[in-house]
């Protein structure tokens, strides 16, 4: 029944970004969030796919960016490397049923079920900034929970020290040629992982995630370029040693492991210091960890972050 | 001649054809123009429009470079009174192109631009590349070709082959990771230029093995008709 396609016009596409912020608001000043929000939030997406998640206070207030721009402006270079390709070419990615493994130095192993992972944890809606390494960023209302209610379930290992995660990769509806190594990888380490911010994400915009936007589980990193929030997970495999990632085997020496918005370490290639907000005409100041230094930054005291990029 | 005679057009049609190329030309122009105002560009249509111009530039670019393979190898010697046209279109796209970098990409921001003009290499070459366009544009026309004299006019336009390998650099070296785009490019230049090589070679064969004084031939026999550049 939740892999039904979303009906053409969800009333979430006549809600103007405002009208949805103006709501949320409300939300958080009434205090009783937990009797609206269901209510609320099956207002703003199609019934089908609704997910409903009660506001978190790590949100931004920042307006939000469209949900046609959100649902329709993606990287996921499995599906194509144009902006378009994943909204036009993704959605014949069976998400259902789905299982995500976690494995390695861990003291309890699990393959988790779809279902497990979206009742381990009460659902949140995160609306955090997006910062993507091509200079543009978007406000997005992810749903999910921190990704560390998850790791707690297996029991990392005190020799634990790196996360990797893998994506689905399928050559049968997804791209052959070699962009990237397939199946795509990415990697944290173990405390940036477990950072509250570090969102196991199943929703966007009120509704389970459209398969564009990594569907039926990906992570979220908000301090991080784009890329380093994996879409489609299949595995976790906590490791000793830091894991091989997609973007830092391509060009090493233009994507660092850890990737971290700094306005002040440039691409190679073009300046980091500005980025267009999507729907914005002039670009802003790019912020130090996408602003979120005031919960980050400590796990990188004393670290060369122009080295570690 | 009977072939040329049947394969070259009137004046009237002639003008007609350029007509109907002008406008021709100017489709992209206008489907961008008319995108941007249904709101149809995408979530970024400001790169939206640097995108489609720069793939613009670097077309009209290729499309000039083909008029001499193409001529040379249907015989239909006309196709070279539409190269003007094509060369210029190629630098009007590039010109957009510029200005959307600058007035919407970065809004003016001149110390911005200044900076990625020295520092970005990309950006390097595609700025070097519309700059060696701007005197070819201004020499198009009938009055500069007879004030350079053909000599000069000809030595001074070979410069769209470094035009054209700049752009197709510029074009590599800001793409991400899926290389197939500016790789079509490449092989396109490389083919339109390998042939000039190929067909150069083979005269300066041919000018070895002719005893002097004999009057030049061509491939299939028939003379040459020297033309402005090859």
């Amino acid at each position: 029944m939740l892999i039904r396609r979303p009906a053409d016009i969800t009333p979430s596409d006549i809600t103007s970004p405002e009208h949805f912020r103006q709501r949320r608001q409300l939300l958080r000043m009434s205090g009783a969030a937990l009797a609206g929000s269901v209510g609320i939030t099956s207002l703003t997406a199609s019934a089908a796919q609704a997910l409903p998640a009660r506001l978190s206070p790590l949100s931004t207030d920042e307006s939000l960016t469209g949900r046609k721009a959100v649902l329709g402006y993606n990287n996921f270079y499995e599906f194509g490397t144009d902006k378009e390709d994943p909204a036009r070419n993704a959605g014949v990615m069976q998400t259902r049923p789905w299982e995500v493994r976690v494995e390695g130095l861990v003291a309890r192993p699990k393959t988790f079920g779809l279902e497990d992972l979206l009742k381990l944890a009460p659902l949140e809606e995160r609306i955090y900034r997006l910062r993507c390494v091509e200079a543009w960023s978007m406000v997005v209302p992810w749903i999910g929970y921190s990704l560390s209610a998850l790791l707690k379930q297996v029991e990392p290992l005190g020799s634990a020290r790196y996360v990797a995660f893998a994506s689905h990769y399928d050559p049968e509806i997804m791209t052959r040629r070699p962009i990237l190594d397939w199946p795509y990888q990415e990697g944290l380490r173990l405390d940036e992982a477990m950072h509250p911010l570090t969102l196991l994400t199943l929703g966007v915009y009120g509704e389970v995630l459209p398969n564009q936007n990594g569907a039926p589980v990906r992570i979220v990193v908000p301090w991080k370029y784009g890329y380093k929030s994996a879409k489609s997970i299949v595995r976790i495999r906590l490791t000793e040693s830091q894991p091989a990632t997609a973007w830092n085997t391509a060009a090493p020496e233009e994507y660092g492991f850890y990737s971290n918005v700094n306005p002040e370490v440039d691409h190679p290639r073009w300046s980091q210091a500005k980025e267009r907000r999507i729907g914005d005409f002039l670009k802003r100041p790019t912020q130090m960890f996408n602003g979120y230094a005031e919960q980050v930054a400590g796990l990188y005291q004393g670290m060369d972050l122009a080295r570690f990029h | 001649m009977p072939h040329a005679a049947r394969s070259t057009p009137s004046p009237l049609q002639l003008s007609i054809i350029k007509g109907l190329l002008f406008v021709t030309c100017l489709v992209p122009l206008l489907q961008l123009i008319l995108a941007w105002r249904a709101d149809d560009l995408g979530a970024n249509p400001i790169e939206a429009v640097s995108h489609a111009t720069g793939d613009w530039t670097l077309r009209f670019l290729l499309i000039t470079l083909a008029v001499t393979p193409l001529r040379r190898l249907t015989g239909l010697h006309w196709l070279l009174r539409l190269r003007r046209m094509l060369g210029l279109f190629a630098f009007a796209y590039g010109v957009t192109h510029l200005l959307a970098y600058v007035g919407l990409d970065q809004f003016f921001d001149w110390t911005a631009i200044a900076m990625d003009i020295l520092k970005r290499p990309y950006i390097t070459v595609g700025f070097a590349a519309l700059v060696l366009m701007t005197p070819l544009a201004l020499t198009s026309n009938a009055f500069m070709i007879r004030r350079l004299g053909g000599r000069r006019w000809q030595s001074l336009h070979r410069s769209i082959y470094a035009i054209a390998l700049l752009g197709v650099l510029h074009f590599w070296w800001l793409v991400k990771a899926d290389y197939l785009e500016p790789l079509i490019y490449s092989a396109v230049l490389a083919g339109l230029l390998g042939i000039r090589a190929w067909w150069r070679n083979q005269e300066r064969h041919r000018q070895l093995r002719t005893p002097p004084g004999a009057p030049p031939r061509g491939p299939s026999g028939r003379r040459v008709i020297p033309i402005a550049s090859r």
